[in-house]
């Protein structure tokens, strides 16, 4: 034995793309933005300076601290037409945002690796079926289907979570399908079925795990436009509903009112511009990390 | 592509389509409560009332015969009544539709516009200021609420720097005589030069609104496409015959690179038809998407319905046209 | 000797990695004259096709050309405008490439291909009839039919016709030929030899064949240049330099051939690995590979006589053959 120091012991692949992520400074930053709006939207109740449904007319749409005139102590970033907290509306509005695109995208994840897993590895009529469904789905433009079925469902966040699962699974659902059809051909799961493994064994313990970075990715890809989905519905009133503060209904108030009041209406659109730009770049930044094809060319 | 998976597609197309009317005549079924009584909600209906609307809307059938309607009428483009207009969906629709079709024609073109010499200039420039930024941009495109974009646009254009209106489509005093229903086109038949350029000055915030986002994924893939292409050997060959710069990059590289960004442009316009709600409820934009929205409101559940229908089935043939046009465009496919 | 029609004196292309600048080509010196058919040899990524798109002007973006003179009928094309580059591409040095189903472009016909080069250098009668003249020339049957068809409707050997008939379009005066016979089948390729010959003759064509095809050299090009690790390390008659190598890469390319008339002869590879062009230092490049080798080869060597009109880059040139 020599007596050089010892190797350090070889990094596994994820531990590997952790680091790689590290080194990327932007990526970096954009997921330091994305976790404080985490812990924004978390405590909300504990860091909004206001209550954000106290509503007072005597502070309508008075001014951000930084302006001339007809600001009002205390309150920071202005006040809406009804004289609530813009900035206590907007810690709140983190939670609806993120709350509805964390709930989305990972009931859509399960049931799209689910569907995946099963269309890719049985085959048969299971992927006639989810395949047919697959393209359907895909056949309505975005918006239009949530728009559609919000419309008959009625507004409100559970229906919301409803109208943009029944879409998103698709897009997992496409990648794990791919992934599943590719893993089949392996030899880790030709000798699970040699060892006479059951389909629900190979499925969920040999496959899944392979198949989980890249559902990762596109979560955190999904996350994203689910924002912008939610945010969209939101300001065409078909979202959460009032009082509580959803940044897309905030959108929505401040339209009347762009002339004397611009604050009431850009600061929300700013926040979500923030949240999703940090969030795009984050997941770039992962994909960059978990993908060894791109990281050996660059 | 090849041949086999344009006719694998037709063949598919029937399926979708299908499955795209089950989905928007199963939307239906989500509606709480009775949807008779929604209808008749504001009305003193009485009972009988109501029963003979049940047996007007076939709602006393078995649900696939009501289907086998809903389906048959929807092909012969018999929505039923608009409530709130009292006019037939069909009729109330086809009058929207010219001001939604003009609005995402020309913001296509705005797209194209844009799109076409950014991406071609950062492929040609590599890793240059303009490639870094032109990356920058199509990140901040793609992460940025289209209303609120619009609301910017309206913030510092029309309301800051007054160039152009806040919203509508035509000032009192310039309407013209109905002809096609595109403004573009019937300002100019009535030799009414002055409307045209209002017209146009409604048409460019929404235009733009929806254009840009679209132009910044657009010249996105043609910058790849086309750096791809660049780095071909007939782009060598080309330029080893003395050809000019122009020749080269426009006709040699920009017609393959095109092949893609044609398809990607395809899907991306029928993306604009949902994008389109958002835009013409900001902009107060008579057409189609904003009388959905509208429709909503007032629980005008069959003009609802026919317009997802009509939007999905647009989308789906606009996907289709999307890989013919692929197999047109690329020479190895042979039709 | 008059003056050569391309004579390359100490030309050093560059590429930049992340390990530092890469001299894909490194104080390479040639002469090609007027009607001579010149054989370049090596292998993958001695510099060969570096060399002569750095004629061409064509050496793509980050790469670049840092030194060096490169003369053509006297004049240096390293300080021609870029429109008097492209003026002299095609018309006065043209090219051919390999692969033709990858040189020709798979959107435009071979018509197109063929008339554009004609009516960018302002070749004078009707492109239509010139085009169909060229076509024929290389034995393209039916021709004039045969204009509106796109590249992937011909036949491999037609193809790599079409596009040497696309090279010469112009009369170009220097034809780089790069490997324009390989994936050819041997009548097709005798016939384009063949040509390329006719041409010397009749028009003066001048002709680099880079090539891995030892044969064909020995066949076609009464002179030979031996290319290794971005420099050029052998240059002479043909016969000559194949009967007696006055370098060892040579000599270990000439050993690793079956030959016709020995078919028993062992064959040997050479051992050892090219050297990493980014790391290269001043010393002979083949020092690592050469059973030769002394301390000297660590020192420069320049290109120098060893005999019957040839250069060798070593300074055991006399021992390397019996």
């Amino acid at each position: 034995m020599s007596a050089t120091t010892a190797e350090p012991p070889p990094l596994s692949p994820t531990a590997l793309a952790l680091r790689r992520l590290a080194g990327n400074r932007t990526a970096v930053a954009a997921s330091v933005v994305v976790l404080a709006f985490v812990l924004l939207a978390i405590l909300a109740p504990w860091i909004a300076p206001h209550d954000p449904s106290d509503a007072d007319l005597f502070r309508r749409l008075c001014a951000p601290a930084w302006a001339a005139e007809n600001t009002e102590p205390g309150y920071w970033l202005g006040c809406d037409a009804l004289g609530r907290d813009i900035l206590s509306r907007l810690i709140f509005g983190a939670r609806v945002s993120l709350s509805v695109a964390a709930l989305v995208v990972c009931i859509a994840a399960v049931i799209g690796t689910l569907a995946g897993l099963a269309a890719g590895y049985l085959r048969g009529w299971t992927d006639t079926i989810v395949s047919r469904l697959v393209d359907t789905l895909l056949g309505f433009p975005y918006l239009v289907f949530a728009i559609g079925l919000m419309a008959m469902m009625g507004p409100g966040l559970h229906n919301i979570v409803l109208a943009l699962v029944l879409k998103e699974w698709v897009f997992t659902c496409r990648v794990v399908r791919g992934e599943t059809l590719a893993a089949r051909e392996q030899d880790y799961v030709e000798a699970a079925r040699a060892l006479g493994c059951t389909p629900r064994h190979i499925m969920l313990r040999e496959i899944l795990p392979n198949v989980l970075s890249p559902v990762l990715v596109v979560a955190t890809f999904r996350m994203a436009y689910v924002i912008i989905m939610e945010a969209s519905l939101s300001f065409l009133g078909l979202g959460v509903q009032p009082p509580t503060p959803s940044w897309g209904s905030m959108v929505a108030d401040g339209r009347d009112f762009l002339v004397d009041a611009w604050w009431v209406s850009t600061l929300p659109g700013l926040c979500i511009l923030a949240l999703v730009l940090s969030i795009n770049l984050a997941s770039q930044g992962m994909r960059d990390a978990f993908d060894p094809r791109l990281h050996q060319s660059s | 592509m090849s041949l086999s998976r344009v006719l694998e597609r037709l063949v598919q197309l029937p399926i979708v389509l299908l499955g795209v009317s089950v989905i928007v005549f199963g939307m239906m079924a989500l509606t709480p409560g009775d949807p008779v009584e929604i209808m008749l909600a504001d009305q003193r209906a009485t009972e009988e009332q109501a029963a003979s609307l049940r047996r007007d809307l076939g709602l006393d059938r078995p649900v696939i015969e009501r289907f086998a309607i809903f389906l048959g009428n929807a092909a012969t483009g018999d929505f039923g009544l608009s409530f709130f207009h009292r006019r037939p969906v069909f009729e109330v629709i086809a009058e929207r539709l010219p001001a939604t079709i003009e609005l995402t024609l020309v913001a296509l073109l705005v797209a194209v516009v844009v799109a076409v010499p950014l991406g071609v200039a950062a492929a040609v420039k590599r890793d240059s200021w303009l490639d870094r930024a032109l990356s920058a941009i199509s990140l901040f495109g793609v992460s940025l609420p289209g209303f609120w974009f619009g609301i910017l646009l309206i913030l510092l254009f029309a309301v800051h720097l007054g160039w152009f209106p806040v919203g509508g489509r035509i000032p009192f005093g310039a309407e013209v005589p109905r002809l096609t229903g595109f403004l573009l086109i019937d300002t100019l038949a009535a030799g009414r030069p002055d409307a045209f350029l209002r017209a146009l000055s409604h048409l460019a915030l929404p235009a733009i609104t929806l254009g840009l986002p679209t132009a910044a994924l657009l010249a996105r893939v043609i910058r790849s496409a086309m750096a791809e292409v660049l780095a071909t050997d007939y782009v060598l060959f080309a330029e080893a015959k003395g050809l000019s710069r122009r020749r080269v990059l426009f006709l040699h590289a920009l017609k393959n690179a095109l092949i893609p960004a044609v398809t990607v442009l395809a899907i991306e316009t029928g993306s604009l038809l949902g994008g389109n709600m958002i835009v013409e409820t900001v902009f107060g934009w008579p057409g189609l998407g904003r009388l959905v929205v509208e429709s909503i409101f007032a629980r005008n559940y069959p003009l609802v319905q026919a317009a997802v229908l009509l939007y999905a089935v647009t989308y789906v043939l606009l996907n289709f046209c999307a890989d013919l046009l692929y197999a047109a465009l690329n020479p190895k496919v042979r039709l | 000797m008059s003056e050569p029609l391309l004579r390359v004196r100490d030309l050093r292309t560059v590429f930049p990695t992340r390990r530092g600048p890469l001299a894909a080509a490194d104080g390479v010196d040639f002469d090609i004259a007027e009607g001579e058919a010149l054989g370049v040899v090596g292998e993958s990524g001695s510099g060969k096709s570096v060399t002569f798109l750095s004629v061409l002007g064509l050496v793509r973006p980050p790469g670049k050309v840092e030194r060096g003179e490169i003369l053509f009928e006297g004049r240096d094309l390293r300080h021609l405008s870029p429109q008097e580059l492209r003026a002299l591409r095609g018309r006065m040095v043209a090219l051919a490439m390999q692969d033709a189903l990858s040189a020709l472009n798979p959107a435009l016909t071979i018509g197109t291909q063929i008339t554009e080069t004609l009516c960018a250098h302002a070749i004078p009668g009707d492109p239509r009839d010139e085009a169909v003249r060229l076509l024929t020339r290389v034995g393209i049957p039916d021709a004039a039919r045969r204009l509106g068809d796109y590249p992937h409707q011909f036949s491999g050997g037609m193809r790599q016709r079409a596009m040497i008939a696309i090279s010469l379009s112009a009369r170009p005066r220097l034809l780089v030929a790069d490997e324009p016979t390989t994936a050819l089948d041997v009548t097709i390729r005798a016939q384009v030899l063949d040509l390329l010959d006719e041409l010397r003759a009749e028009q003066g064509l001048a002709v680099a064949m880079i090539t891995h095809d030892l044969a064909v050299v020995a066949e076609r090009c009464p002179r030979v240049m031996v290319m290794y690790a971005g420099q050029v390390v052998e240059t002479g008659p043909t016969a000559a330099v194949i009967a007696r190598p006055r370098h060892p890469y040579t000599r270990g390319l000439m050993d690793s051939l079956p030959r016709l008339e020995d078919p028993d002869r062992p064959l040997h590879a050479i051992p050892g690995q090219v050297p990493d062009l980014a790391t290269v230092d001043e010393g002979c490049r083949f020092r690592n590979r050469c059973a030769l080798a002394v301390a000297a080869c660590a020192q420069p060597v320049a290109l120098m006589p060893a005999g019957d009109a040839r250069l060798s880059r070593c300074i055991r040139a006399a021992e390397v053959s019996p």
